[in-house]
């Protein structure tokens, strides 16, 4: 910019202030916030009161239609939910679920990381074209793809293992029986969720100056001791950043399950909380049951929101 | 060392193709004539658009294409319009209550969007009574929730951004004699581009992507529904075509893919900026 170099003579009358600040701040800030602010509080802030509200009441559709008065239940809701083994195993099931697929997406996001920054540039750039093609594909499209590839009848997996021999596979089914079924869900969802922790990885492994490993080298590191003890050190903050960012994801899990289970899997065997909560509310005509599984999935995201912010700390 | 240089490449390329190919399947699916669909030949001989036609023509396809369009065009406009404002008021501003606004604003992007639909539901039918056009069954719906659930991690990836603009530019402008106004639409605004480039990716996606809130308030009516619901309404497991579905979603990822290629580099530093934020 040449505005530095045209600094006019005029002495500037300089009080000590943080540059950038100016009097009136406080009102020309509140101006920029109010788009925001308003948007925020309306469908956000305050959705989330009346999360908490409805699942203090007897909500059902009458309510919701108007036809029958408000009962106020207090904590009914959540002594029904609890005492519910159906939501013990949905909140186990979710818990274990989100765990695989966060630790796959970890898993295959880093050591795909690792790899790029090893390959030279044309077999790098095909990997994160592949990775971004992945990332790209929306929810939904992605779901039918892996359905269609999985499909009993006209799916690629069956007919290829049928071709090998395996006659037994075809018509197999793979959504039918409950692991395999969350198996295919799973796949879907590293595959598709993989390429963020690829993309930072691979951002925080060649962020690393040349020297540090230099001399790590020059010290006498292995190349395992130098991953170990100078490598990995570094990049832990990102790691713990992607790991979280993927729990909170993983953990509220719904197009995937809806799409590729048909709504929760057969007796529903393939639910987890988000779908659990949609059918009981919107299915099942149950809101205040619904909200009161909403409120234990937001306390159960806040409580690791704590860690975020820490992790969030750590790299600052 | 070029022997394991060369294994490096080779297995990457392999990977490469494997994380490739359900895309690579979807596309060619649909191009796929009816009967070759159960083939496991990597190509066909005779392309054709049948199914995209089946799918634009009987199913109102190029309707939810237009409708998904709307509804993310709209959202990443007004996302980054007001997230570019409130970043700016958080970084170059100094009030008091900032820190806890920017606390509020981590806590804000934690929590889950989806656990609201209850509640959003019936706000946005007491909307609707007001404001149709805001109301369930809207396009606007959608708009208002996508948009809300995008500011939070918008503000919070443009703050890192506008805060690396030095302040002495600021300075410098002003005893230039341009207005504030003027310094942060003329000057900040293009410098922070490659921020702006991450958030509306950010937001196109969550919006395109959407499942849930279409399904939860687009409830009668087939005029205003989205790809996703379009799609979820053509796959009738008794009818099983899937060339139609593979078209669907091939219309629904290209117009991201597209997207993405192209705003690939900025995307990448983008995320790292935010990473680092």
């Amino acid at each position: 910019m040449t505005a530095t170099q045209l600094r006019p003579p005029v002495a500037v009358p300089a009080p000590p202030r943080e540059p950038g600040v100016r009097r009136g701040d406080g009102r020309a800030a509140l101006l920029y916030l109010v788009p925001a602010g308003v948007v925020l509080l309306a469908l956000m802030a305050y959705p989330i009161y009346q999360l908490v509200v409805i699942s203090l009441y007897d909500y059902g559709q009458p309510q919701a239609s108007g036809a029958a008065p408000l009962v106020f239940l207090g904590l009914d809701n959540y002594v029904e939910l609890l005492s519910d083994p159906r939501f013990w195993t949905v909140l186990v099931t979710t818990i274990v679920f989100a765990g695989v697929c966060v630790a796959g997406t970890l898993l295959v996001g880093t050591a795909l990381a690792v790899l790029a920054s090893r390959a030279r540039r044309i077999p790098r750039t095909l990997l994160f074209l592949a990775a971004l093609g992945a990332w790209a594909t929306p929810t939904m499209a992605g779901s039918y793809v892996w359905l269609f590839l999985f499909d009993q009848d006209f799916g690629l997996v069956n007919e290829v293992f049928a071709s090998l021999g395996f006659s037994g596979m075809r018509g197999h089914s793979w959504i039918f029986e409950r692991y395999s079924a969350f198996g295919l869900v799973a796949g879907e969802i590293i595959w598709c969720s993989f390429p963020f922790v690829m993309v930072t990885m691979y951002a925080g492994i060649t962020a690393i100056p040349r020297e540090v490993i230099e001399a790590a080298a020059l010290d006498g590191a292995s190349t395992r001791r130098t991953a170990t003890a100078v490598i990995l050190p570094i990049l832990r903050p990102i790691l713990m950043i992607a790991t979280i960012q993927s729990i909170i994801w993983d953990f509220k899990v719904f197009t995937q399950i809806y799409v590729m289970t048909n709504g929760g899997g057969v007796a529903g065997q393939n639910l987890v909380l988000n779908v659990f909560a949609y059918q009981k509310a919107f299915a099942g005509e149950e809101y205040g049951l619904g909200a009161a599984i909403g409120v234990v999935m937001t306390a159960i995201l806040l409580m690791i929101t704590g860690l975020y912010v820490r992790a969030q700390r750590g790299v600052r | 060392m070029r022997r394991g240089q060369l294994v490096v490449d080779a297995v990457c390329v392999v990977i490469a193709a494997v994380v490739a190919f359900p895309l690579y399947w979807m596309v060619l699916s649909a191009f796929k004539p009816a009967g070759e669909l159960q083939s496991t030949r990597l190509w066909t001989a005779a392309p054709t658009v049948d199914s995209f036609r089946r799918v634009l023509d009987v199913e109102n396809f190029g309707l939810y294409f237009v409708n998904s369009v709307i509804v993310a065009v709209a959202v990443v406009a007004l996302s980054l319009l007001v997230s570019f404002l409130s970043a700016v008021a958080l970084t170059r501003f100094r009030f008091r209550g900032r820190t806890v606004l920017v606390v509020m604003l981590l806590v804000a992007q934690m929590v889950p969007v989806e656990a609201l639909t209850i509640p959003l539901f019936f706000l946005l039918r007491s909307f609707g009574q007001v404001a149709p056009a805001i109301g369930l069954n809207q396009l606007g719906s959608l708009v208002l929730v996508h948009l809300a659930f995008s500011l939070p991690f918008a503000i919070w990836l443009l703050r890192g951004f506008v805060a690396a603009v030095p302040a002495e530019l600021e300075e410098a402008a002003a005893l230039d004699g341009a207005s504030r106004f003027r310094f942060t639409w003329q000057v900040l605004f293009p410098l922070v581009a490659p921020g702006l480039v991450a958030a509306s990716v950010v937001s196109f996606i969550h919006a395109w992507n959407d499942f849930l809130f279409a399904k939860t308030f687009l409830i009668s009516g087939t005029e205003n529904r989205t790809l996703p619901l379009g799609l979820l309404v053509f796959f009738k497991p008794e009818e099983q075509d899937w060339g139609a579905i593979m078209a669907g979603s091939t219309l629904m990822t290209v117009p991201v893919l597209v997207f993405f290629v192209l705003v690939q580099r900025h995307l990448v530093s983008g995320m790292a900026g935010a990473v680092k934020g």
